[in-house]
């Protein structure tokens, strides 16, 4: 039953071959036995799950099903989940039980999907390991030895170990995509404002987007389906009707110009890394595509935008942690500055202290202009690189990653290090577009992530593509050894 | 660009985060260095290119001036460290 995708597992509880209940109880039992080797979850709620599993399947018994009713999901430990532990992965909320459901909870659950639990992901969404995690660093089902890759690398792993068949993420700065890549999975970063915020832990919130992560490029299609859309609660959503996704799945690629932006190509990217994608960029080219070589030419600059932008605003959004309200409180505050302050320094991580600090000194008075502005305005020159390729290409693709996953403890000395391995992600939330990461094989023995991007409010174009290379060929039926 | 010492120190004290003496000089080491890595920008001259807030130049929206949501103090104070008679409570602040 795990090694089904969410559309084959829709259809088997059409076709009454299992209930939901069954189908609970199954991916329930795989997480109990087997996620202490790669920790993939924070909190797993079977109670609540099997409720869930039994009112979806009385709703179909009564006739009233829909297209995604008793399927079983994780999300992200970033989304509000009413009366459940939401700790974002960190000290701060290690106490804090959700008082409502976000956006995107309340519509799989109006949908009848049951949630299995929460993942492990980076503490407030903040790394590229997942090793920033209170909770501890999850572990990549195809070599332990691994990251899976972050923020969303629960979620990733959960995905890829086949202990949920799919889940929520958040992409910020890749965090959907890049976990995606190194788990061998597909995940998908929407438009920004396609998928309401309210109740996702805010990092970033001119960067900040959830969206689907799961096998396949249909089952991200029926995910975005149900989370998809304008939110009044949202003051960044945007009002824009919602597709049926999957509806262009099956149109035919012939005449599909694809672009590849020559500095995603350059000389950091080994040979293997490239034969993959290529390999890739082949199988469309087999499928009627023409490729041309496109320039982004700001690439570089995207990382230090990008590591303005997001810990300038992370430091105003993390401002509301104070240890008043909700959240870790230190002991014995001797008056409420040290409240505040011990409260702070002893509930935040080392990765979110690093980046309150950056946000907040380039935030501070004397500096706004030379950082924060300056980081928008080439935030301004990066989207206008894609807006100029996009006039003479459909979608422009390319690695997700550099390299494949890296090991476990590798790259934490040094930050800035770290921040280099999400050059190709980055610049697609400074722009605001939808990516989305498939599977395109092994290299070294890890899984290799292409990606997709098209222009805004894109997102049937990319599905497309991205199905009709898993209709193609088999990389995304790869499974670590513990998925079989 | 180096920072020194106090530059951390006052950062941290903006940002209301308590920072151990030990772990300041690891700090200034990072910040320095994401601050060089930064610092990359400074080189580009963009002043007449308009910053970009929202990826899609979108503005805020404004509402009706309405009534949408009931009370919910007691439910939102569950997760209160310290709380009394509905209120919050903190160490004193007005001797």
């Amino acid at each position: 039953m795990h090694n089904k995708t969410i559309a084959e597992l829709a259809k088997g509880l059409a076709d009454g071959e299992f209930s939901s209940v069954e189908l609970t109880q199954h991916f329930l039992g795989r997480i109990d036995a087997l996620d202490s080797q790669y920790n993939s979850f924070i909190t797993v709620t079977p109670e609540q799950a099997l409720a869930q599993a039994e009112a979806a399947d009385a709703t179909r018994a009564a006739g009233n099903a829909k297209a995604l009713t008793g399927v079983p999901v994780a999300h992200k430990d970033i989304f509000c989940t009413n009366g459940v532990l939401t700790t974002c992965a960190s000290k701060m909320l290690s106490n804090f039980v959700a008082p409502y459901d976000a956006t995107v909870v309340d519509k799989f659950n109006s949908a009848g999907m049951v949630s299995l639990g929460k993942t492990n992901m980076d503490e407030f969404a903040m790394g590229s390991s997942n090793e920033n995690s209170f909770y501890g660093a999850v572990k990549n089902p195809w070599d332990t030895n691994a990251v899976p890759g972050g923020s969303s690398g629960g979620s990733a792993a959960a995905v890829a170990a086949r202990l949920a068949p799919g889940a929520t993420g958040t992409d910020t700065g890749g965090s959907i995509r890049q976990p995606a890549a190194f788990c061998g999975i597909t995940g998908l970063k929407p438009t920004y404002g396609r998928v309401s915020r309210w109740g996702m832990i805010a990092y970033a919130s001119s960067l900040d987007q959830g969206g689907p992560m799961a096998r396949t490029a249909e089952d991200c299609a029926l995910l975005l389906n149900e989370m998809a859309g304008f939110d009044p609660k949202d003051s960044t959503s945007l009002k824009k009707a919602v597709p049926d996704y999957t509806a262009d799945l099956n149109q035919p690629l012939s005449g599909l110009r694809i672009g590849l932006p020559k500095e995603y190509f350059g000389k950091e990217l080994s040979a293997e890394m490239s034969d993959a994608i290529m390999a890739s960029v082949k199988e469309f080219e087999k499928l009627g595509a023409t490729v041309q070589e496109v320039s982004l030419p700001n690439t570089m600059l995207a990382i230090p935008s990008y590591y303005i932008i997001a810990p300038a605003e992370a430091s105003s959004n993390l401002s509301r942690f104070d240890g008043v309200r909700y959240g870790y409180r230190c002991e014995n505050p001797e008056n409420l500055e040290d409240l505040y302050k011990r409260s702070r320094g002893e509930g935040f991580g080392k990765e979110v202290q690093r980046r309150i600090l950056v946000g907040t000194y380039a935030l501070s008075e004397g500096y706004y202009d030379a950082y924060y502005r300056k980081a928008q305005r080439i935030r301004r020159l990066i989207q206008q690189d894609f807006l100029n390729a996009f006039n003479e290409v459909d979608l422009i693709m390319g690695p997700t990653t550099p390299t494949p996953a890296f090991d476990l403890g590798s790259n934490t000395d040094d930050p800035v290090q770290m921040y280099m391995e999400d050059i190709y992600t980055l610049a697609v939330n400074l722009a605001g577009l939808p990516g989305i990461s498939v599977p395109a094989g092994l290299v070294n023995g890890r899984p290799v992530g292409l990606q997709i991007l098209a222009g805004h409010f894109k997102e049937s174009q990319l599905l497309n593509a991205a199905h009709q290379l898993q209709t193609a060929t088999n990389w995304h039926q790869l499974a670590p050894s513990a998925g079989q | 660009m180096a920072l020194e010492r106090s530059d951390v120190e006052k950062v941290a004290h903006l940002a209301r985060l308590k920072i151990e003496d030990n772990d300041i000089p690891e700090y200034t080491r990072d910040l320095t260095s994401i601050l060089e890595l930064v610092n990359q920008m400074q080189s580009v001259d963009i002043d007449g290119t308009d910053p970009l807030a929202h990826p899609l130049d979108a503005t805020q929206r404004l509402r009706h001036d309405e009534v949408t949501e009931s009370n919910q103090r007691e439910h939102f104070q569950q997760n209160a460290p310290a709380k009394e008679a509905g209120l919050f409570l903190v160490p004193k602040v007005i001797e």
